[in-house]
């Protein structure tokens, strides 16, 4: 199966879930994000750990049955264990958890993402987005986070108007010297291909194409300069099994559509 | 910007020191128990955007006009939207605001915070947590790990501090002593010894962390059931100050176990936000909140086949 015969957000699930390794956890959020984990947790890492900053640990998500937040009995699905919201979020500042996935609606060149607002001041912003909810808790605590996200130009942008969840920062060593000494963005999963950071100044840099993608596309549809090292791989099309498994999860194609 | 009054552990603790905290009767109406919020107030909700949220509280506070309020709450839903077109908050203390994510970006906060008319102060989900655990345990701030490098900082004016121990630098998150907690709980005695099924949110930290506590239930259950079981109570009815017996008390939204939310109320909600706009939402108050006089009123509207078929949802996903 190629990557044009699947729709942007099932080539998101599959190539997140790829990103997730047996006897890890993972923080999810709902939506693609929630999918990518199950996927992994049916497909290739049965002792996968799921945790959704409701307070849900361990839940096994019923198939056509997805949650739409992250505090709802169908994020809870036969859990091990409901602790309160802020002991959830405990369990990743203490280091239990491995991966987060987050998003954003915009993205820049070290990795940090804004969710808050664009234009305008911060009180008085020309778009209102409705805010971190634990996305900066996520890429600040937990050991590696992934992002996962369209890739579109309005959304990679030199510079992020509001820094909701902070990625490298300014690059360089300014993460550790703010403070967060654990926490770090590895990759950008898009639906173009797999990104990861330059070791010293930490700026987006391409590992991975998707099939059929050019290095021309991804650099039209960057708002910055991309890193892009000769050769760069291109990932595995999302295998028929990869995706026969996600339309079982959700049938009526509510968030792979 | 995180207000002194909000961290001022001092005056917090003379406060609870000053109130009766008594292991009698709690039992009170609705009417009774809004009417302890006052104008001004700073109010925290307990639950999650749509889970266990105190709309029966909401919806009083809203009826006796309740003005100039600060709401927090870590994850805001409708009943955010509500409070903003009513009028009654003046300021939202928050680290997300929408109905959840098939309708997208609130436009009624949208409107409301783009033109200045209600600030959003916004913390990250932990840190707004940790607020209320900073209160909760009678202290001015917490360290933590998360916030640090990001523009939310500056949003609450969180402060950090070198590590006197290990010289790393950490975010002292300031604590958020509330005027008033509103609740909503699975079962609790009339003395206000409360029980929480499934997720148990930030509710009990919260419970400690306000001046007054104000608490709806979904049942009343004996003073036996309670002490046959202690270990179940979340909250102790000295922490109470008013419970009012409110079957479906979050509904449209979930009681875990109990009913599930009424996605398909919210969907003809946010349609009708997408057609008109604020006028959607004022239309909506005049026919739920402002029009029945009584909560089983304001159910009828729903009708007992919808409140059936929820209950009917939730046992299926908890059963």
């Amino acid at each position: 199966m190629s990557a044009d015969r699947c729709s942007p957000a099932e080539l998101l699930a599959v190539m997140g879930s790829r990103q997730l390794r047996d006897d890890t956890s993972v923080f999810a959020g709902v939506g693609v994000p929630l999918l990518a984990a199950v996927l992994a947790q049916r497909r290739h890492a049965p002792r996968l750990t799921m945790v959704i900053e409701g307070g849900i640990i361990g839940p096994q998500i019923a198939p056509g049955r997805l949650p739409i937040s992250t505090n709802e009995m169908r994020a809870a699905h036969r859990a091990t264990m409901l602790p309160g919201i802020t002991d959830t979020f405990l369990f990743a500042q203490r280091g239990f958890l491995d991966v987060g996935f987050i998003g954003g609606a915009q993205i820049d060149r070290h990795g940090n993402l804004n969710t808050s607002a664009i234009g305008g001041d911060y009180w008085r912003p020309k778009v209102r987005l409705p805010g971190s909810g634990g996305a900066n808790d996520i890429i600040s605590l937990c050991k590696e986070v992934v992002v996962l996200t369209v890739h579109e130009k309005r959304r990679f942008v030199e510079r992020v108007d509001f820094v909701t969840s902070p990625g490298w920062l300014d690059g360089g060593d300014s993460r550790r010297k703010a403070g967060l000494l654990f926490g770090r963005v590895s990759r950008v999963v898009t639906t173009l291909g797999v990104f990861g950071f330059d070791p010293d100044g930490k700026r987006l840099c391409l590992e991975a194409l998707h099939p059929g993608v050019t290095r021309d596309r991804v650099a039209e549809q960057t708002g910055f300069e991309v890193l892009m090292p000769e050769p760069v791989e291109t990932t595995e099309p999302p295998g028929d099994d990869e995706l026969a498994m996600l339309r079982e999860i959700d049938p009526n194609g509510r968030f792979l559509a | 910007m995180a207000g002194a009054a909000e961290y001022d552990f001092r005056a917090a603790r003379r406060r609870l020191e000053a109130k009766p905290k008594s292991s009698g009767e709690k039992l009170v109406s609705i009417e009774a128990a809004a009417a302890r919020v006052r104008d001004g107030d700073i109010v925290a909700a307990g639950g999650c955007l749509f889970s266990r949220t105190p709309l029966a509280l909401v919806r009083e506070m809203l009826r006796q006009r309740r003005r100039r309020l600060t709401l927090v709450r870590n994850l805001m839903c409708t009943e955010g939207e509500l409070m903003m077109v009513a009028g009654a908050a003046a300021r939202v203390v928050t680290a997300w605001m929408s109905i959840g994510l098939p309708w997208g970006v609130s436009k009624i906060m949208r409107e409301h915070v783009e033109s200045g008319r209600v600030p959003l102060e916004e913390w990250s989900h932990l840190a707004l947590g940790l607020r209320f655990r900073a209160a909760a345990m009678g202290v001015p701030f917490l360290p933590a790990l998360t916030m640090l490098g990001s523009d939310l900082m500056a949003v609450g004016g969180t402060k950090t501090l070198e590590c006197p121990y290990t010289g790393e630098p950490l975010a002292l998150i300031p604590a958020l002593f509330p005027d008033v907690a509103l609740l909503h709980v699975h079962r609790a005695d009339r003395f206000g010894n409360c029980q929480i099924d499934g997720y148990p949110h930030m509710d009990a930290d919260i419970a400690r962390a306000a001046a007054t506590v104000l608490v709806t239930t979904e049942e009343i259950i004996p003073e036996e059931e309670i002490r046959r079981h202690p270990d179940r109570t979340v909250i102790p009815g000295f922490v109470v100050d008013a419970l009012v017996h409110a079957p479906f008390g979050a509904y449209p939204h979930e009681c875990y176990g109990l009913y599930e939310a009424d996605f398909d109320h919210f969907g003809e909600y946010a349609a009708a936000i997408d057609a008109r706009g604020t006028a959607a939402v004022a239309e909506y108050l005049e026919r739920y909140v402002y029009g029945p006089p009584s909560w089983e009123g304001y159910l009828a509207l729903f009708g007992s086949d919808r409140l059936a078929r929820q209950a009917r949802f939730a046992r299926e996903l908890t059963g």
